[in-house]
């Protein structure tokens, strides 16, 4: 089997075994970048020599027996989290010019855990799309099809996989931005409880729904990487303070048994038939395989989008009014006086989509209206988080479709914000409650990835991994690479 | 909800963005769009419900200690700052 073709923890077997050393490991990705990036723009930054540097380390540990499970496995970090001396651009003009001064959190536990670093994927621009279109470098290509976007915000970071041009990548996931990206290029993902990864040096978005997680080939990949990512950070004062599980030992958890719910308002109006009939083969499968399928409804869940288009952007108004022109990121020339010199460096540093949510923001959140928006949102949030609540007193796990089609054309839904934001449709809800959730590839249709998604309740991380693990054992979705880059 | 042109003016100075003249009708547009979209959400009842206010239930912003646990780096983070003039940031004038 060719070294791309194999999983993440496939590779750190082979690394152990001395099959390759991490400094072939390292060429063969960086050379697979390099051919492929120029059509995929996946990458906004490729770290060469930081890589090489990185896997000579990982060889020197392996032969001294110091290396850990992930020491010498090559990985790519969304262009989120701030990275030390190298470009953090978050998809924005505004951070064109940025070359963070400290690590992320995650940045920084991935690295001592011994990965090597290749490189920065692109995004939307602060992680604020559900398509890759509206990076400032560009739109991302969906390696199935190039006509088609590979969903996003972390659309870099699910191309780059997809395409097998790095084994695993972070992603970030305020609505959805691993999910369905994720499903649209038929990788796994995941985004972890609230609290559960720290968020130290993760340029922020929505505080109350930001949170990192991965993207990767199969549900086993995902659980080596958020064992090393997951834990408390006194740096990051939402951070949990609470034992992380070996998601790793606990995949082998058995489905007999589990109650798996199947979220009744996630097969309405607004489903693609076909990617309907695929998501409800897979839930059949899970029956096969032992678990206990009972139909579950949360009424209040349709309100998702709707909630979190009053939410996000009211964080987002207050978070990203940092970018002032005057300690870091853009500053328009010539400024006349203070004024000027905010509202230009603002106006020309943020493109159209991130503009629009901090005017949507700023009005939900202003005198006269925070009542009839903000605080209103917060109540309908507190109503579909017990919705959820209520749903996990009954079931183990949910299940529905990640996604309400499959990946749509560049440039189709882009003049229209609200058909855009009904793309998160389904994953939402998850980051409203702050619950886990992922998504793992279950078929196709017209050569296009369909994903499934699993919903768990706060810190249910093992059984999700558990459940798609047990379902990529008997499936082979998850290994489909898109012929042009097998 | 319909805006219009003077409210997406006040909103954006509010926002402190410029936003040019051939912006301005696609905002006026997509902020109307998009609020009445959320518009939605009077359908719900929520007399009784509190608004919530963390992702996860019980949890409380954590304290500590007030003991100095940065070294001085300012060199290394004013590297990115667009003007600097002797460790300070430099704007245009703001007192006359």
């Amino acid at each position: 089997m060719s070294l791309h073709a194999r999983s993440l923890a496939e590779l750190a077997a082979g690394l152990k075994a001395k099959e390759f050393s991490a400094v072939e490991l390292a060429r063969h990705f960086l050379a697979r970048i390099a051919a492929a990036n120029p059509a995929l723009n996946a990458f906004l930054t490729v770290t060469a020599e930081r890589a090489l540097a990185d896997a000579a380390r990982a060889d020197a540990a392996q032969a001294a027996g110091t290396a850990g499970p992930l020491t010498g496995v090559p990985i790519a970090h969304k262009d989120i989290f701030c990275t030390d001396g190298i470009k953090t651009s978050c998809g924005s003009k505004m951070l064109d010019n940025f070359v963070a001064p400290y690590d992320a959190t995650v940045v920084g536990r991935l690295a001592a855990a011994g990965t090597v670093l290749v490189g920065k994927t692109n995004m939307d621009e602060f992680a604020m799309g559900s398509s890759n279109e509206t990076s400032y470098y560009g739109p991302v290509k969906n390696p199935w099809d190039l006509a088609k976007v590979p969903g996003g915000s972390s659309g870099g970071s699910a191309a780059a996989v997809a395409a097998r041009i790095v084994p695993a990548a972070t992603g970030t996931d305020t609505g959805g931005s691993i999910r369905q990206p994720a499903a649209l290029v038929g990788i796994s993902g995941i985004k972890p409880t609230y609290g559960r990864v720290s968020r130290y040096g993760m340029i922020a978005f929505a505080s109350s729904l930001d949170q990192a997680g991965i993207l990767a080939p199969s549900a086993e990949d995902c659980a080596l990487l958020l064992r090393a990512m997951a834990g408390f950070d006194p740096r990051d004062s939402t951070s949990v303070d609470a034992p992380v599980p070996d998601y790793v030992a606990e995949l082998a958890a058995p489905l007999k048994g589990v109650r798996v719910g199947v979220l009744k308002e996630f097969f309405a109006a607004g489903l693609d038939g076909a990617t309907g009939a695929l998501v409800e083969a897979a839930i059949a499968q899970l029956r096969e395989l032992g678990a206990e399928v009972v139909g579950v409804s949360c009424p209040n869940l349709p309100l998702s989008v709707p909630t979190y288009y009053v939410v996000a952007p009211a964080e987002c108004s207050s978070n990203l009014s940092r970018f002032d022109g005057v300690r870091f990121g853009h500053r328009c020339k010539e400024p006349r006086d203070l004024m000027d010199l905010y509202k230009r460096s603002r106006g020309e540093g943020f493109g159209a989509e991130v503009k629009r949510r901090i005017m949507t923001g700023t009005y939900v959140l202003s005198a006269g209206y925070y009542d009839a928006y903000y605080l209103k949102a917060q109540k309908v949030r507190s109503l579909i988080t017990a919705d959820l609540k209520r749903a996990f007193a009954e079931v183990d796990v949910l299940v529905g479709p990640t996604s309400p089609t499959p990946a749509f054309d560049i440039g189709a839904k882009v003049d229209d914000p609200i058909t855009m934001y009904l793309n998160d449709i389904y994953t939402i809800g998850a980051n409203l409650a702050g619950v886990p959730a992922m998504s793992v590839p279950c078929g196709f249709v017209g050569g296009l990835p369909v994903g499934l998604q699993l919903i768990g309740p706060h810190f249910g991380e093992s059984r999700l991994l558990a459940t798609a693990h047990a379902y990529q054992r008997e499936t082979d979705f998850h290994r489909r690479v898109p012929a042009a880059y097998a | 909800m319909s805006l219009t042109r003077r409210d997406v003016e006040g909103i954006a100075h509010l926002a402190r963005l410029e936003i040019t003249e051939g912006e301005l009708p696609v905002y006026v547009d997509s902020l109307s769009k998009i609020l009445s979209f959320v518009e939605q959400l009077n359908a719900a009842r929520t007399a009784d419900v509190e608004p919530m206010a963390h992702p996860l239930e019980g949890e409380v912003q954590r304290l500590r200690p007030d003991a100095v646990t940065e070294t001085d780096r300012h060199q290394k983070y004013q590297a990115n700052a667009p003007l600097v003039a002797g460790a300070l940031y430099v704007v245009p004038k703001v007192i006359e």
